[in-house]
């Protein structure tokens, strides 16, 4: 009990933390184990397919380097690769099916929770989910032989109307044309048609996401709103579209990735063409995953090597894009009920 | 002043001179006379609204039987009773929140001013504008700010105002609801960054932005301490005299301090709930007629 200063008797043990058992029940420490293991074991997934790719992606590297994503050709007997167009043309028909998936997406999700009768909803539900359920070949079959016609007709009517939009234009081809037969091969096979049938099948995911969202929406706030005196649209605006944008994020961010991944049906719609373009109407574009599965069974070494490049930046492409739309949905209040 | 039919046991209230009971307590509430007056109480504005063999159902449960009650104009009407007995169900129907729940359904009928609310032609969020609605749990729209949530009202009924006519109606919203000197400076914050009790007073500013006629209020101050409790009353002596008030509680000294007019509801084993006894309320305090009123408001069961 020494003490220099003036202040009295200030005892000189001080206050440590003392040591505290958890004493967490066996049960729970096997479960944590068994859930530490499978998170680990995902995450060594994960990192192992990304390793795996890059590894086998070398050969093209040690070719290429960087020049790789400034190529935009993909010239088999000269062996001039790069991943320019394939990932433009990726973006493209992502962004085609985003813009048409959505806003049917959205009004299908706000439908379902906000107008439907409660018999109808189930039934609305379960129809939603099936078209999830449809496999993509039978989208691709489906865009191609019953819908590209039409999609031709309207890409021509788009064109004649909004043509002086530099992606909405088809250069060489004349919309108001009376040879509709011999113009028609101009209009398909394009971005805008392998979009919607992309967006065929990302419309379902979408409105999942966002319904579920949606119908978490507080219920004692939706009452205030009808007590205001509101309409259920003044509910829509006021109490659901605040709280469900997160799922809105979340959904459209989940189509994106599907969208960005889709292969079949793309492969089996568009005419592989590999100039840099952003015009969504006219024949011809190219995506990663599309090429990888026309290119795979017929390649050289190099050629192979290339394509594990490609799929490596569309692999990076997509996890960058998933990691955005998890950190803006975290951050808003129902982001805790969104996974994606 | 209370018309009072077919239910029973109620006695015929009469204008009895103050016997000073518990109600004594009122603050003076503000003169209105100056004010555009309404046909049946020249002295308060606010409509009368009068029940008339009211039954209610959740699918075949029944849960209310023939409740008849009118609150007028100028009074706070209390409804007191036990758990279960129906007064939020009754309360949901006064302003057609009742039939938001799928299986739910009703009889008898609803007068606003001497007009059925029920009856074809109305339209529901007109009903529903001019009759808000306070609930037990705060409900401030938490995406916008203290100012917006009090204007929400407008624009969900498609009330369109200047900018200036916003502002001066903000405020005297807020200080009607008792809350603008705590938030006029912080109007742009959002409204679930106020406290528990200061969110019930927004929300009872945002009712009263839509300019109803009547104000129903279904246990305000139950999730509130003593203090916020109490500004709330204060709030309701206040606005008496603008809006008809409804306001259910299961605090006797609340009904008793609030209101003019108060109605027991109560529902016996098995059967639906019902009002056994309404009157105003310094008999209903000082002499109640049923033995069943009398247990209850001395607590003896519920
Ligand atoms: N949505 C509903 N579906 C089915 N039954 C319901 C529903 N809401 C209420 N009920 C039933 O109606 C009866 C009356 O309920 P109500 O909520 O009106 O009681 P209350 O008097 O407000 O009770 P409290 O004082 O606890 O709030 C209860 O028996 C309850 O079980
Ligand atoms: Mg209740």
């Amino acid at each position: 009990m020494t003490n220099a200063k003036p202040v009295g008797t200030a005892t000189v043990d001080v206050d440590t933390p003392r040591a505290i058992d958890p004493g967490l029940p066996v049960a729970d420490r096997v479960f944590r184990g068994g859930a530490r293991a499978v998170g680990l074991l995902v995450l060594a997934i994960m990192a192992s397919i990304g390793v795996f790719m890059f590894s086998e992606s070398g050969i093209a590297f040690d070719e290429f380097g960087w020049s790789f994503f400034t190529e935009h050709r993909w010239a088999l007997e000269t062996n001039q690769l790069g991943v320019l167009s394939l990932l433009v043309g990726t973006v493209t028909v992502a962004a085609v099916a985003i813009a048409i998936a959505v806003p049917f997406a959205l009004t299908t999700a706000l439908f379902i929770t906000e107008y439907a009768p409660l018999r109808a909803r189930r039934t609305l539900i379960a129809l939603v989910d099936l078209m999830a359920a449809v496999p993509s070949v039978v989208y691709g079959l489906v865009g191609l032989i019953l819908f590209q016609p039409y999609l031709a007709d309207i890409a021509r009517w788009i064109h004649d109307f909004f043509g002086w939009i530099a992606i909405l234009d088809v250069p060489g081809a004349d919309p108001d044309t009376t040879n509709w037969n011999n113009t028609a091969h101009q209009y398909t096979s394009s971005a805008f048609i392998a979009g919607v049938a992309v967006a065929l099948m990302v419309m379902p995911v979408c409105a999942a996401v966002m319904r579920e969202v949606f119908s978490q929406a507080p219920a004692g706030e939706r009452e205030a709103a009808l007590a205001l005196g509101g309409t259920r649209w003044g509910v829509i605006r006021s109490v659901v579209l605040p709280f469900g944008r997160s799922g809105i994020v979340g959904g459209t961010m989940l189509g994106l990735g599907r969208a960005l991944g889709e292969t079949i049906a793309i492969a089996l719609i568009i005419v592989p063409a590999f100039d840099v373009k952003l015009r969504i109407l006219e024949n011809g574009t190219i995506t990663i995953a599309s090429q990888i599965i026309l290119r795979f069974g017929e390649s050289s070494p190099l050629q192979l090597s290339a394509l594990m490049f490609a799929g490596l930046v569309l692999f990076v492409f997509t996890l960058i894009v998933n990691t955005i739309a998890a950190a803006v949905v975290s951050r808003s209040r129902s982001g805790a009920a969104t996974e994606i | 002043m209370h018309s009072n039919e077919s239910s029973g046991t109620a006695d015929d209230p009469s204008p009895a001179p103050a016997a000073g009971t518990a109600t004594a307590v009122l603050p003076e509430v503000p003169d209105v006379t100056a004010v555009q007056p309404k046909a049946e109480a020249p002295d308060a504005l606010g409509a009368k609204l009068e029940a008339d063999r009211v039954s209610a159902w959740f699918g075949d449960h029944k849960v209310l039987e023939r409740v008849s009650l009118t609150m007028e104009p100028g009074s706070v009407t209390a409804l007191i009773g036990p758990s279960g007995c129906g007064k939020s169900t009754f309360l949901r129907i006064l302003n057609r929140m009742h039939e938001l729940v799928p299986s739910a359904a009703l009889a008898g009928e609803v007068r606003l001013d001497g007009t059925d609310i029920y009856a074809p032609g109305q339209r529901v969020t007109e009903t529903r504008r001019r009759i808000g609605m306070v609930f037990q749990k705060p409900n401030p729209f938490p995406a916008m700010s203290i100012d917006e949530n009090v204007t929400a009202g407008l624009k969900l009924t498609g009330g369109r105002r200047r900018r200036d006519e916003r502002q001066e109606l903000v405020e005297r919203c807020l200080t009607k609801a008792g809350l603008w000197r705590e938030v006029k400076d912080r109007l742009s914050q959002p409204g679930s960054s106020l406290s528990g009790g200061q969110q019930q007073r927004l929300c009872i500013a945002r009712s009263l932005a839509v300019q109803p006629d009547v104000l129903l209020m279904d246990e305000p101050c139950s999730a509130l301490d003593p203090t916020s409790t109490r500004r709330i009353e204060e709030t309701i002596a206040e606005l008496r005299n603008e809006v008809t008030i409804v306001i259910v509680t299961h605090n006797m000294q609340q009904a008793a301090r609030v209101s003019q007019y108060c109605a027991f509801f109560l529902a016996e084993e098995g059967s639906p709930g019902s009002v056994v006894e309404q009157a105003d309320t310094e008999t209903m305090f000082g002499s109640p007629s049923d033995p069943r009123t009398s247990d209850y408001i001395h607590g003896r069961f519920g």
